[in-house]
């Protein structure tokens, strides 16, 4: 039947023409992005000659780990049409919630803790989107404001006590082993395989696909979507919760609002590695990616004297571009 | 046809039916105003003490608030949402703040001309990136959030500048008797100025025909395009209002965002407004910014913590917006 | 057949259009003459919808021009359109449902005198402009918004399936007031599938296939039907029409009850009182004019929705679906018309295949490849679904993407499956490559339930078919004796001698009124 048309037919590489970029950064989104990330690199040694070096990239690393496992939380929820705006807020109690308890009760106990709190937030934010059907942006939006209220109402109840990063939390979050290789790798590279795996090879991350691309072929499908919400939230938030002890680590400080000023950089990081907003396209290698090219951004702003008012204005117009870029690129 | 069929179209009807379609249309309106004399009774019972001085420092209080829920009413009615009506306050503030510290009264008259000018600008930025990116209007207004918050940053790195005399006093004290804020009366003024001729117009026809069915709204002749920038410039203008406000109560600028976008939401909900569109009106928001902001009170007169006031909200924002989409799923069955 | 020195009214040619890499329209054409009623006709997909937009400013065309009364116009929207003298009334009518009817009428700038005769001419009575379109019956808003588009006087009035899902008396009136237009100084566009009001209204007939007008057809012509469905097939049709699948009597499964047994089922306003059974075995079709409750139907028994009233037996045990999946559970497989709304359009074939592998709580794990993918390819072989294109679903043809939504049912086994209209708007080689399919499950001892909007399918792939009308089942006709006029008949609840539609229509225009009114309008 040719009432459908057959391929655009060319003459020249496929790269060469608009339609082959376009399928080039729709199947291999990767290839543009690390392309990117090699020109900021070259652009910091351009701007500061001999500035790159292994420390340098070490120190960049460390900083971007835990921005990259907040911008999973936007990756895996976007995947689903979602967003949690509250990973901010639930990453900074958690790190707050472990620096205060840890005198008393110990470190396993305090993480425990922390991490079951972090849960509990996701879970209400995934209950609230997947059966109550709040738009996830609200729901979290309003969970990050009880968030603070009550870990400020714990500041107070706690201040007698006081408080203190664990040292376990400083030598993972802001340690270099031999100078360049950040010890928080440990912890994250484990934790993006299983994310990873968990997106391409499970029936979950599957679910997630389906339920963000077409809720109601998922729907007609059989697949319930509270239930992967409810989940997926739940994951959000324990991942938020670990990110916060990264956090605390590295700037060796306990506050409630202390990954506040990581929550744009997080959505930023998964719209510029290519994570929908509409829903059912993204992956969690390119998010990586997109934190590498945050952090490298803003060490360039930096070391160019430019304050953080500057830094702010070129992240949010790079999340409308690059989104803008990828709605063109998609649709059509 | 037939001289029995002619006669039953029917447009005009009794007033006493008109009244009734009036109420029945206003519902949610009428019910937040009857919560907010309950509640305005129970704090004169908490804290007997309460009058003409507390209402005063409600109504200034609410002042931005409501702004800034008529900036997002603005916006959500078109079937869209701003989150940078925080930052566009801010910017707006800081910006007046700058220009009219050390200034001529006079001067101020051109700065405030100029402000609202900047309100219509920047809310015009957002509606054309959200119309021509094509990416959701949450995103865009997200990232233009820090964007707008930055340049504030940039104009007043500190909280500083200050305010003319005569808009400061526009927001203060009573007007003919102790009971009415001239806050109060500024705030009726302002949003019913603005806000009436264009509900009126075909324009506001056409706010509501896109966030209420954006197809037919097209297919009826309306340009969503224009519709939807516009009222993201509204807006802007209602923010830039609002960081007028913000300047003249406080008598300064101050670069960092408040909790105004995140409150605009929860106003609007509460307000009835409907987040899909199309549907509610810019009075209930209004109202339930003063009832969300006497909660606060009654709860520092019950000496609760502050920052349990906090929690409240958030999950008062949140409880609203789940009985709303119970309401909504049971209707749909 | 241009006629003389006649000028057209209207006149649109070598109009195209792609969207990316499918060809909605390839080379249009449309002339309309003053005071003609023209119908657009073509089968699902042909690109009639895609015409009608483009000349109504909805979409832009690629290349083509179009002439309104000899001067070319460029509609950027359809205000513009509207300016140009160019108005559509669309199938969905285009009010705004949170605005009242004043409103709306106010939005559009309708003179509202004129709007007034037009509703009354069209038989709408009691009319509240006060009142929200969203509480206006459906029925009524699309008689507004026809009177909405003639209160205007456009040039060309473009009618998108007005008639369907109009109860019989409105549809009546409005094929009067189409018929009072012929012969002024202004024509009609009338889209429509029913070959009776086309026969009883149009003057001429233009009709499209594969998005290219193929012919214009003067319906004072003797074997005017005929030549357009002979131009609407094209060769294809001939190749193949004759080439039925059903063999023989339907073997109904002796040994037992029915698999699906359906009592008094009712839904909403449309779904009054259905009973009937489906037999393991057997491939049981349904007819039903749009809008009768066919759609309800398959939505309680797929599990969408809950019925009102009445039961579902399955294997004689009582059941009641809160959700697809416990349809899916019970063996209910689902396949809905709409492919938008059965396919993940971003992602593969494959995965589109297996997503019923992965809903279960107990299936979220890792995913096993070795059981999963021998599944998945012995379901893509046995639709031949091309696979030359590894990516996403959204640029298969519509036949292939129809194909995936029943391969995804075929992995896992099929007990019963319903069939949505599954061949609507596909290409006919695929439409014969599904009846056989259905055909071969029904052998393997399926429970098959289709619904189809063509009546030659009956024939083709059914054993037999229950008519559903006004809600009820109102025959039931065995595939050997389903010749589309006795289904036709059957579907317009008439007695197998009863006067056809096209006699109906004939009737009232000399005054008489023969059918009852089916729908519920109130005013």
């Amino acid at each position: 039947m040719s009432g459908v048309a057959d391929a655009t037919t060319t003459t020249r590489p496929s790269w060469m023409t608009a339609s082959g970029i376009r399928t080039l950064v729709r199947e291999h989104p990767m290839v543009p992005l690390v392309g990117l990330l090699a020109l900021l690199v070259a652009l910091s040694e351009v701007i500061r000659p001999g500035i790159v070096s292994p420390n340098w990239a070490g120190v960049l690393l460390r900083g971007a780990v835990p921005l990259a496992i907040l911008a999973a939380c936007q990756t895996i929820t976007m995947l689903t049409a979602g967003i949690d705006l509250s990973v901010g807020a639930v990453a900074s109690m958690s790190g707050f919630l472990v620096a205060t308890l840890v005198g008393d009760t110990g470190l396993v106990l305090a993480i425990v803790i922390a991490l079951a709190v972090s849960a509990l937030v996701g879970l209400v934010n995934g209950i609230g989107a997947g059966v109550f059907k709040v738009h996830p942006l609200i729901m979290t939006l309003g969970m990050s404001l009880v968030v603070l209220g009550l870990a400020n109402v714990w500041q107070v109840m706690r201040v007698q006590t006081g408080s203190g990063v664990p040292t376990e939390f400083r030598q993972l979050g802001a340690n270099l082993f031999f100078g360049f290789i950040p010890v928080n790798l440990l912890l994250f590279v484990p934790l993006a395989l299983l994310v990873i795996f968990t997106l391409n090879r499970t029936g979950f991350g599957r679910l997630l696909y389906a339920i963000g691309d077409n809720p109601v072929a998922s729907r007609l499908s059989g697949a319930k979507s509270w239930q992967v919400l409810a989940v997926l939230y739940l994951i959000s938030g324990v991942l938020a919760g670990i990110a916060g002890f990264l956090f605390s680590g590295l700037t060796n400080t306990a506050s409630v609002t202390l990954a506040d000023s990581a929550l744009l950089p997080s959505v930023a990081a998964a719209v510029i590695g290519g994570t929908s907003i509409f829903g059912g396209r993204g992956t969690y290698s390119g998010t990586i990616i997109g934190a590498l090219i945050l952090t490298v951004i803003s060490s360039i702003l930096s070391s160019l004297g430019y304050p953080e008012a500057v830094r702010q204005i070129l992240f949010g117009s790079m999340i409308v571009f690059v989104a803008a870029a990828y709605t063109r690129i998609t649709t059509d | 046809m037939n001289a029995a069929v002619g006669a039953a179209v029917e447009s005009r009807s009794s007033p006493l039916a008109t009244l009734g379609r009036l109420v029945r249309r206003n519902v949610w309106t009428l019910g937040l105003l009857v919560i907010l004399a309950l509640l305005l009774v129970a704090t004169k019972i908490i804290q007997p003490s309460y009058g003409p001085a507390g209402i005063q420092g409600l109504a200034i209080s609410v002042l931005p608030l409501a702004l800034a829920a008529a900036a997002q009413t603005s916006a959500v009615l078109a079937r869209g949402i701003d989150l940078s009506i925080g930052s566009m306050m801010a910017l707006t503030s800081v910006v007046s703040a700058r220009l009219m510290d050390d200034q001529t009264e006079g001067f101020a008259i051109l700065v405030v001309a100029g402000v609202l000018i900047l309100g219509l600008v920047i809310g015009a930025v957002n509606g054309a990136l959200v119309v021509f990116t094509r990416v959701p209007d949450i995103v865009v207004t997200l990232a233009m959030l820090f964007v707008w918050a930055g340049a504030a940053l940039l104009v007043l790195n500190t909280p500083g500048g200050g305010s003319a005399k005569w808009l400061s006093d526009l927001t203060r004290g009573p007007l003919f008797t102790d009971w009415l804020p001239q806050a109060a009366v500024l705030l009726v003024a302002v949003v019913a100025v603005i806000w009436i001729p264009i509900r009126r117009s075909r324009l506001g026809l056409s706010i509501y025909a896109v966030g209420s069915d954006p197809l037919a709204a097209f297919r009826s002749g309306v340009s969503v395009t224009r519709t939807k920038i516009f009222s993201y410039m509204l807006a802007g203008l209602f923010s830039a209002i609002g960081g007028l406000a913000l300047t003249a109560t406080t008598g300064i600028g101050t670069p960092v965002p408040g909790p105004y976008t995140l409150m605009s939401v929860a106003a609007v909900v509460l307000g009835g407004v409907s987040l899909a569109g199309g549907r509610g009106g810019i009075f209930g928001p209004v109202i339930a910014v003063i009832i969300l902001s006497l909660l606060r009170t009654d709860m520092t007169f019950l000496n609760v913590d502050t920052n349990l006031a906090t929690v409240a909200q958030g999950l008062i924002l949140v409880g609203v917006v789940m009985v709303g989409s119970l309401i909504q799923m049971r209707r749909e069955r | 057949m241009t006629r003389g020195t006649t000028q057209h009214l209207l006149d649109a040619s070598g109009v195209s259009k792609r969207y990316g890499a499918v060809v909605a329209l390839k080379s249009a054409s449309l002339r309309v003459l003053p005071g003609e009623v023209h119908a657009l006709m073509g089968a699902n997909g042909a690109g009639k919808s895609t015409l009608v937009k483009i000349l109504t400013g909805a979409v832009r065309p690629d290349e083509g021009v179009i002439e309104v009364r000899g001067t070319q116009r460029r509609s950027h929207s359809p205000a513009e359109a509207r300016r140009a003298g160019l108005v559509s009334v669309y199938q969905e009518p285009a009010l705004i449902p949170d605005l009242d009817i004043d409103s709306n009428l106010r939005l559009t700038g309708t003179p509202i005198n004129p709007f007034r005769d037009w509703v009354n001419q069209l038989g709408l009575d009691a009319l509240d402009l006060t009142r929200m379109a969203r509480e206006v019956p459906l029925a009524s808003l699309r008689i507004i918004d026809l009177a909405r588009a003639l209160a205007i006087e456009p040039d060309v009035l473009m009618l998108d399936e007005m008639t369907a899902a109009l109860p019989a008396n409105l549809s009546e009136r409005v094929l009067d007031v189409i018929n009072g237009m012929r012969g002024g100084d202004r024509s009609i566009v009338f889209i429509s599938h029913r070959m009776i009001e086309i026969a009883s209204v149009c003057d001429r007939a233009t009709v499209l296939r594969e998005g290219e007008t193929v012919g214009v057809v003067d319906m004072d012509d003797v074997d005017a039907e005929d030549r357009i469905v002979e131009l609407m097939l094209g060769e294809i049709a001939e190749e193949l029409s004759d080439n039925g699948v059903r063999k023989g009597a339907p073997e109904r499964g002796s040994d037992g009850g029915p698999r699906i047994e359906v009592r008094g089922l009712a839904a909403s306003e449309r779904l009054r009182d259905v009973s009937f059974e489906l037999y393991p075995g057997e491939v049981l079709g349904v007819i039903a004019l749009e809008g009768q409750g066919q759609d309800e139907l398959f939505d309680i028994l797929s599990g969408s929705i809950r019925p009102v009233d009445g039961q579902v037996l399955v294997d004689g045990k009582k059941v009641s679906f809160r959700h697809p999946a416990d349809a899916i559970q019970e063996g209910i497989v689902f396949v809905p018309a709409d492919r938008a709304e059965a396919l993940l359009m971003q992602r593969p074939v494959r995965d589109n295949i297996a997503l019923p592998f992965s809903v279960r709580l107990r299936r979220w794990g890792p995913i096993r490849r070795s059981t999963e993918k021998p599944k998945v390819d012995k379901a893509i072989d046995r639709l031949q679904i091309e696979m030359r294109a590894q990516g996403e679903v959204r640029f298969l043809s519509g036949g292939n993407q129809q194909k995936v939504t029943i391969a995804r049912w075929l992995a896992g086994g099929v007990q019963t499956m319903l069939c949505f209209d599954p061949t609507r708007g596909i290409d006919i080689r695929t439409k014969h490559q599904i009846y056989p399919l259905l055909r071969e499950l029904a052998a393997a001892g399926a429970a098959i339930l289709l619904y189809t909007s063509e009546l030659s399918e009956i024939e083709l792939a059914c054993d037999r078919a229950i008519v559903i009308f006004g809600g009820e089942v109102v025959a039931e006709i065995d595939a050997a004796d389903a010749d589309e006029g006795t289904l036709l008949r059957a579907a317009h609840n008439l007695k197998s001698d009863a006067l056809l539609p096209e006699e109906i229509v004939a009737s009232a225009h000399s005054g008489g009124s023969a059918s009852e009114d089916p729908g519920e309008v109130d005013g």
